[in-house]
């Protein structure tokens, strides 16, 4: 079913009010957040309002193409310093990613573990809500704390609480030169902890992954260059300790590597469903073991694990209880069926969550009748 | 600035509310004694005050579980309090409500340096957190200048800053999780040692809500390892819009400092004459720190003194020891007091694109003739976070009222402007009516049906953030509900 497109927030805010029955907005589609009901699309409110290089602050509408939006930063030597993934390769869809979606799923990529997450940067939101009203909040200036900080509010929420029509956002300076350490031969503990040891260091590490297929522990530096010279072999240094085979990737080794991470492409032309789980880092190997998935892979050094399973695996069970959560990334329908895709949280965070979704989408057409939204 | 007329009926039911606290409570947790209550009276907006009926201090999280039952079972207003350092009167009570002090619960709950996280009770100082890890070499982030005073939870309730937030970033950047106690006594946790606390973001808009969603009672913060150093560069301009380009042209070079700092004329002037800290007489004057190594921050310090350059300086002074580092701290740091030397004064904390920095100087400069009223800026320049203090006479009559509304201009400015009214302090009483200012009816309604989600009854913190006729139908819920 092709999607009805509005170009303009009114439009939207009229489309919304005049819904008879679910909405699935979408931006480009990409990141498999459509639900069911009457495809409505965004990408038309496009375009970028504003850009301040000397002031780190952008503005876009929210269908502004990502690509977009990065030749604009690139081309003032900035970029989106928290990494956003690219769920193409991964869920197999096709279409252009756009801004609105990075902020509405929160997509981070291997930097968050320095710099924050998306919704760190997002520093104001208009939004339509399910009763086709349409709100601001923030602003697009990076300390702001008049009212309730909506703006997180809305990061996360994949459109079930509002649609984004247009979002400000901080952008920060693309540093001259990036290196990763790698270090071969580590087992899952050895590498967690190694990845701890190197956070632990003064020597602002912006990656720390390992591929435990491989073997294979990464640790990325990112600056002026005899800084990023300097660091490397304090690293090194560091971790000696470790036994471990060490070598360096030069800069565009380095953008390939973790380009190749932030993507989770090991995992894109295989089959199964992929779940992701926050955890404290040094708990990963055991949420690996006691996962006994088909592939894993860890980022954020240990914070983040990805899981490759078998088609319908009941992972949250096997997983038990531990200090984090996890989501389902990637199924066909009928495991999406059977497991929501967010963890479910206690009863009075559960109560929380759904008295904002009756607030603000009271005829319930945002958030659907998909199970686990947000 | 109006506060609302207290409910005759709750107070009528004062004994019975404390009986009921006191039974449940161990007896130095509760305090009725006006004599006693009135240290609660305000915070540091001390131009307002106003004694609570009762003041409870809790030890535990149960303890202020069971408060805030019975508060709601009285239909008793509650105003939550860290240390009572807000500048904005977060913490002030009004004569019907009950003030709920965390500063007793201030134990280190968990300290777990491989995850890089610290897990406190919220009436723990900013300070003291960085105090418990910094032997092993780390530090909490947010600085607020005053860490040394202000809690954990008044961080959270007002996703406080500091001057080091350029690179680290606010409270709300660095919490993890959080345990809170919602009006009704129920204990919720959210996030916890990892990131992302995942589903709809409640950590995020629970930070910097004022304690008008729950009382937070433990928070997980992450800690990061110390840098190897840290060295300032001073430097100064015979012309505000000259600086301002060189911080832009700064950050634009792809330097990332910990903190820029600026200060204006009048500012310098008062505090040199206070701090002696040897600082050029000039128009504008920045302080700006980077970190790293030794030999790393010889090379950041030569790409901005060669930035700093291109703007003729009237004075370029970069730090080569600890103590070039102190002095060229002291004035800084010694800036609020150096005004206060003067006249009473009154900070604001607006924020602006750092772009529109030498217009709204300009602006500020032409408003303090108006108004008869000397202001000095201090400026987090690298965020845009501006605190204009307007020295005012507080025995003089009229002074006071003059002074804030040459404030609200500055923050109507500031909007104007496209920034905000607070960057940093929070709303509280202070900034309450100018609301409408930044946004629209529509606006203020989306956060109110937030508010009404977590605090029904609207017992917590009623009278502050929103303008009082926004608030009046909700607030008038909570009289009713034990009546």
């Amino acid at each position: 079913m092709s999607a009805i497109g509005v170009t303009s927030e009114a439009k939207l805010a009229e489309a919304i009010r005049d819904a008879d029955g679910p909405l699935s907005v979408q931006g480009g589609n990409t990141r498999g957040m459509a639900g069911r009901g009457a495809a409505l699309s965004v990408a038309g409110l496009s375009g970028i309002r504003l850009y301040e290089p000397g002031a780190l602050t952008l503005v876009a509408q929210a269908g502004t193409p990502l690509s977009e939006i990065e030749e604009a930063l690139a081309a003032e030597g900035q970029r989106l310093a928290f990494e956003p993934m690219d769920h193409r390769a991964l869920l197999g869809s096709s279409g252009t990613p756009t801004i609105g979606g990075v902020f509405a799923a929160n997509v981070s990529g291997p930097r968050r573990l320095s710099v924050g997450a998306a919704r760190d940067f997002l520093l104001g939101v208009r939004f339509v809500d399910g009763a086709g009203r349409i709100v601001k909040n923030g602003g697009r200036v990076m300390k702001n704390v008049t009212g309730y900080d909506l703006v997180k509010l809305m990061a996360g929420a994949c459109g079930s609480l509002g649609v984004l029509t247009e979002v400000s956002l901080k952008v920060l300076p693309v540093p001259e030169t990036s290196a990763t350490l790698c270090l071969a031969g580590l087992d899952d503990h050895a590498a967690v902890k190694a990845m701890a040891q190197a956070m632990s260091s003064p020597f602002e590490v912006t990656g720390a992954a390992h591929d435990p297929a491989k073997r294979q522990t990464l640790l990325r530096l990112e600056g002026f260059a005899p800084s990023v010279r300097y660091r490397l072999d304090r690293l090194r240094d560091l971790l000696a300790s470790t036994g471990a085979d060490m070598h360096i990737l030069e800069h565009d080794d380095t953008e390939a590597a973790w380009r190749r991470q932030r993507d989770v492409t090991a995992f894109a032309d295989r089959t199964g469903d992929v779940w992701r789980v926050h955890c404290r880092p040094t708990e990963a190997p055991e949420i690996a073991k006691r996962a006994a998935a088909e592939a894993h892979l860890f980022d954020w050094a240990g914070g983040l694990v990805w899981l490759r399973m078998a088609p319908g695996t009941d992972l949250r069970t096997r997983l038990g209880k531990y200090d984090g959560h996890a989501t389902l990334v990637r199924a066909d329908a009928a495991t999406r069926a059977a497991f929501p895709q967010e963890q479910p949280a206690s009863p009075g965070v559960e109560r929380l969550r759904a008295g904002l979704r009756a607030q603000f989408d009271p005829r319930g057409n945002l958030t659907g009748e998909q199970a686990g939204r947000p | 600035m109006e506060m609302p007329t207290p409910d005759a009926a709750i107070i009528a039911r004062k004994a019975r509310l404390v009986a009921k606290l006191r039974t449940a409570l161990p007896t130095a947790a509760v305090i009725d004694d006006p004599h006693e209550t009135c240290a609660y009276e305000c915070d540091a907006l001390t131009a307002y005050k106003c004694a609570p009926m009762a003041v409870t201090l809790p030890a535990s999280t149960e303890e202020v579980s069971t408060i805030l039952r019975i508060c709601h079972e009285e239909g008793v207003p509650v105003v939550p309090r860290g240390s009572g350092t807000s500048l904005a009167g977060g913490a002030l009570p009004t004569a019907d409500s009950v003030v709920l002090g965390v500063m007793r619960m201030a134990e280190v709950l968990e300290v777990d340096y491989d995850n890089r996280l610290i897990r406190v009770q919220t009436g723990r100082t900013n300070l003291s957190v960085t105090g418990a890890v910094e032997e092993d070499g780390f530090f909490y982030a947010p600085d607020p200048s005053s860490q040394l005073a202000c809690a954990i939870a008044g961080n959270i309730a007002m996703n406080s800053g500091g001057a080091h937030c350029l690179k680290y970033g606010v409270t709300t950047n660095n919490l993890l999780g959080v345990t809170m106690v919602m009006m009704d006594g129920e204990v919720v946790e959210i996030g916890g040692g990892y990131m992302d606390a995942g589903g709809l973001d409640l950590l995020g808009v629970i930070c910097g809500s004022e304690g008008q969603l729950g009382v937070v009672t433990e928070a997980t913060l992450r800690i990061l390892p110390k840098p190897e150093g840290a060295r300032p560069v001073l430097m100064g301009f015979d012309d505000n819009a000259v600086a301002g380009a060189c911080v832009s042209d700064i950050i634009k070079a792809g330097v990332l400092p910990v903190a820029i700092e600026f200060m204006d004329r009048p500012c310098i002037e008062a505090t040199e004459a206070f701090a002696h800290a040897g600082y050029p007489m000039c128009e504008a004057l920045l302080i700006v720190e980077v970190e790293g190594s030794d030999a790393e921050i010889d090379h950041q310090l030569a790409l901005i003194k060669e930035i700093a350059q291109r703007h003729n300086p009237v004075e370029l002074r970069e730090s080569t020891s600890a103590e070039e580092s102190a002095a060229i701290w002291l004035g800084r740091k010694s800036a609020f007091g150096a005004m206060g030397q003067i006249n009473d004064y009154m900070c604001l904390d607006g924020t602006i694109p750092v772009t529109e920095l030498p217009m709204v100087l300009r602006r500020i400069g032409e408003m303090s003739e108006d108004y008869g009223l000397r202001v000095g800026n201090v400026f987090h320049a690298g965020d845009g976070n501006m605190h204009p203090l307007i020295l005012f006479d507080a025995n003089k009559p009229g002074d006071l009222e003059k002074c804030e509304a040459f404030g609200a201009d500055i923050l109507r400015l500031c909007v104007e402007a496209g920034g905000c009214l607070t960057g940093e302090h929070g709303v509280g009483i202070e900034k309450r009516d100018l609301m409408h200012e930044q946004y629209t009816q529509t606006d203020l309604e989306a956060q109110l049906a937030v508010k009404d989600v977590f605090d029904p009854a609207w017992l917590l913190n009623p009278a502050k953030v929103f303008p009082l006729d926004v608030t009046e139908e909700r607030r008038g819920r909570s009289g009713r509900v034990a009546a």
